[in-house]
């Protein structure tokens, strides 16, 4: 089986994110890059899979330079092999114009099954699976927290607000699956080793065959108006509890008629 | 007016208080037109749909169009962005009604806008971004302005609208339908209302201590109506289901009243619970991040201040 996970770098959470004044896009270059938590889970279910029913694992980001950092550590967990969507033109690429140029890719890299976390916890649209899987014209098998391959069927439970819905389809299909999945393994040192020696493919726009009018902040299908940092919250009334704890919320509850 | 669709959240043919909401946000911009996707429509839901005022309610019937994940509901909505030219498409933010916003912005070449807090003329939104750190305004430069929007943005307020209700019927294409639902597996999860559309959460964290001691908080819960949520730490730990937990790898909540017990407030927590209109914060931890946030901020044991609470709650009632 043939398996892309797609890996996006994304700014640590634990430092200040910015959005950069000049062009009003998220500030890259100023932060630690790190692998979005939810693909980690996706790469732990690309291996699993490919370990139960054999192929490959290959890793897919779009992203500057320095998301190779990422692509390196997918590499060290035991994908195979890796394809950089890297050019300059794509900076600045919202959802719409991300999905295009990822759908061009994935259909030059060929795939039985692609599988994303559900959503990047720097822009968090949660909508880039959905799209992949209308560009494709493939089977939208997202939110998914098990998945079972039989063949060329597969199945997988999609959690819904009220339990799950059990979802059957025909390979290939875009899966985007839920924290705790699975438990992502840490790469061994040898796996970390291993990973430098791994193919690692760098696609330009022109590679993919990815029209350079249809990405990049030009093309965006939404703008950013303006932004500014959140107001402080006022600041608010802190008391030690004196035995009457329990009454004073409750004194501020019914302050705020919620009680 | 200019027509502005709004596509219903229902549970059981009962229409949930997000597309009250929505229908509210879509009449201060347009006439609002509800969009009624798959069977069980009732002549109550359309009577409510009419009194938070839906000037046309559109039913599209069809059973398969549940019967797979998310596209038929795309399909349904482009079908009619296609005949009726709308100013505006508004959708719950919810993780399928942004995966329909998804599919939709693709199918009509149009910008999507999701998670909004607040939507103005112009269709501009605003979002809150960074776990609350910064404040956005954003529109749609292309096609239909299609904007997911947070629940609990803005208050439901009743106005009638005209209501004409009109069959549609949609031809679902092939790849519509290629992810087959084969069961719905409903879980026990009691009486209380949905975590993301409650106006009251109450969340407990690490220093709730064991899974049983979740009773405190949920009893708190209970006796204000409340959902209840969990940290990272706590679900982590095995002390309440995962899919409860708060933040930025769990669901994002923007409720009335965000009632934080034992959590010390990581920017992870924080990024899921910061634009919630009213804090409290219980934490025995005079230094914890939470107290920053918090409207309203008792130091102390929440084992001896929640239950204290909650006998107050229930005598005020």
């Amino acid at each position: 089986m043939n398996i892309v996970v797609c890996v996006k770098q994304v700014p640590d959470t634990a430092t200040e994110r910015k959005l950069r004044s000049d062009d009003k896009t998220l500030d890259r270059d100023a932060v630690d890059g790190v692998v979005n938590e939810l693909d980690e889970y996706a790469v732990e279910e690309a291996l699993k899979l490919k370990e139960a029913h054999g192929g490959e694992v290959t890793v897919l980001t779009m992203g500057p330079g320095k998301a190779t950092e990422t692509i390196r550590k997918a590499l060290a967990m035991g994908a195979d092999k890796a394809v950089h969507l890297f050019d300059d033109a794509l900076h600045g690429s919202d959802a719409l114009s991300t999905s295009y140029a990822m759908a061009q890719a994935l259909k030059k890299i060929g795939f039985d099954l692609v599988i994303l976390g559900s959503e990047s916890t720097d822009a968090r649209t949660g909508v880039l699976p959905a799209m992949l899987a209308e560009r494709l014209g493939t089977p939208q098998l997202t939110l998914a927290n098990k998945v079972d391959v039989d063949g060329t069927s597969i199945s997988v439970q999609r959690l819904t607000d009220y339990g799950y819905d059990k979802v059957e389809a025909t390979l290939p299909a875009v899966v985007s699956v839920v924290e705790k999945i699975n438990e992502p393994r840490y790469p061994s040192f040898k796996g970390i080793m291993a990973a430098k020696k791994k193919p690692v493919e760098t696609l330009a726009v022109a590679d993919a065959e990815i029209d350079a009018a249809q990405v990049g902040l030009g093309a965006a299908w939404s703008q950013v108006v303006d932004f500014a940092a959140a107001p402080p919250r006022a600041a608010g009334t802190i008391v030690k509890d004196e035995g009457d704890g329990g009454a004073k919320v409750a004194d501020f509850l019914a302050s705020k008629k919620f009680i | 007016m200019s027509e502005i669709l709004v596509l219903v959240e229902q549970v059981d043919g009962e229409v949930k208080k997000v597309t009250l909401e929505l229908l509210t946000l879509a009449r201060s911009l347009g006439s609002p037109s509800a969009v009624w996707a798959g069977p069980g429509v009732t002549a109550e839901a359309k009577a409510k749909l009419a009194e938070y005022g839906a000037d046309k309610i559109y039913v599209a019937g069809a059973e398969e169009i549940v019967g797979y994940v998310v596209a038929p509901k795309a399909e349904l909505l482009a079908q009619l962005v296609s005949a009726q030219s709308p100013a505006a498409v508004l959708v719950a933010a919810t993780a399928e009604g942004k995966e329909i916003a998804g599919r939709l912005a693709v199918k009509t070449d149009s910008g999507v806008i999701t998670d909004a807090v607040g939507l103005g003329e112009g269709f501009v939104a605003e979002q809150s971004i960074f776990g609350g750190g910064v404040n956005v305004r954003s529109k749609v430069a292309k096609g239909t302005p299609i904007v997911a929007v947070r629940p609990n943005s803005t208050a439901p307020v009743a106005a009638a609208g005209a209501g004409a209700d009109e069959e549609v019927s949609v031809t679902l294409s092939d790849a519509a339908k290629s992810a087959r639902i084969v069961e719905r597996v409903k879980q026990e999860k009691g009486a209380r209302p949905e975590l993301t559309e409650a106006a009251i959460v109450v969340s407990g964290g690490r220093g709730v201590g064991s899974a049983e001691n979740f009773s405190v908080i949920e009893g708190l819960a209970d006796a204000l109506g409340a959902a209840v949520g969990a940290s990272r730490a706590a679900t982590d730990a095995g002390w309440y289901p995962h899919q409860f937990q708060v933040g930025q790898t769990g669901k994002t909540v923007s409720p009335q009243l965000y009632i934080a017990a034992g959590i010390s407030g990581a920017i992870q927590h924080r990024a899921g619970m910061q634009t919630a209109k009213t804090i409290i914060a219980i934490n025995k931890d005079p230094e914890a991040p939470i107290f920053e946030l918090a409207d309203y901020g008792i130091v102390g044991d929440l084992h001896q201040i929640v239950p204290q609470l909650t006998e107050e709650v229930d005598k005020r009632k």
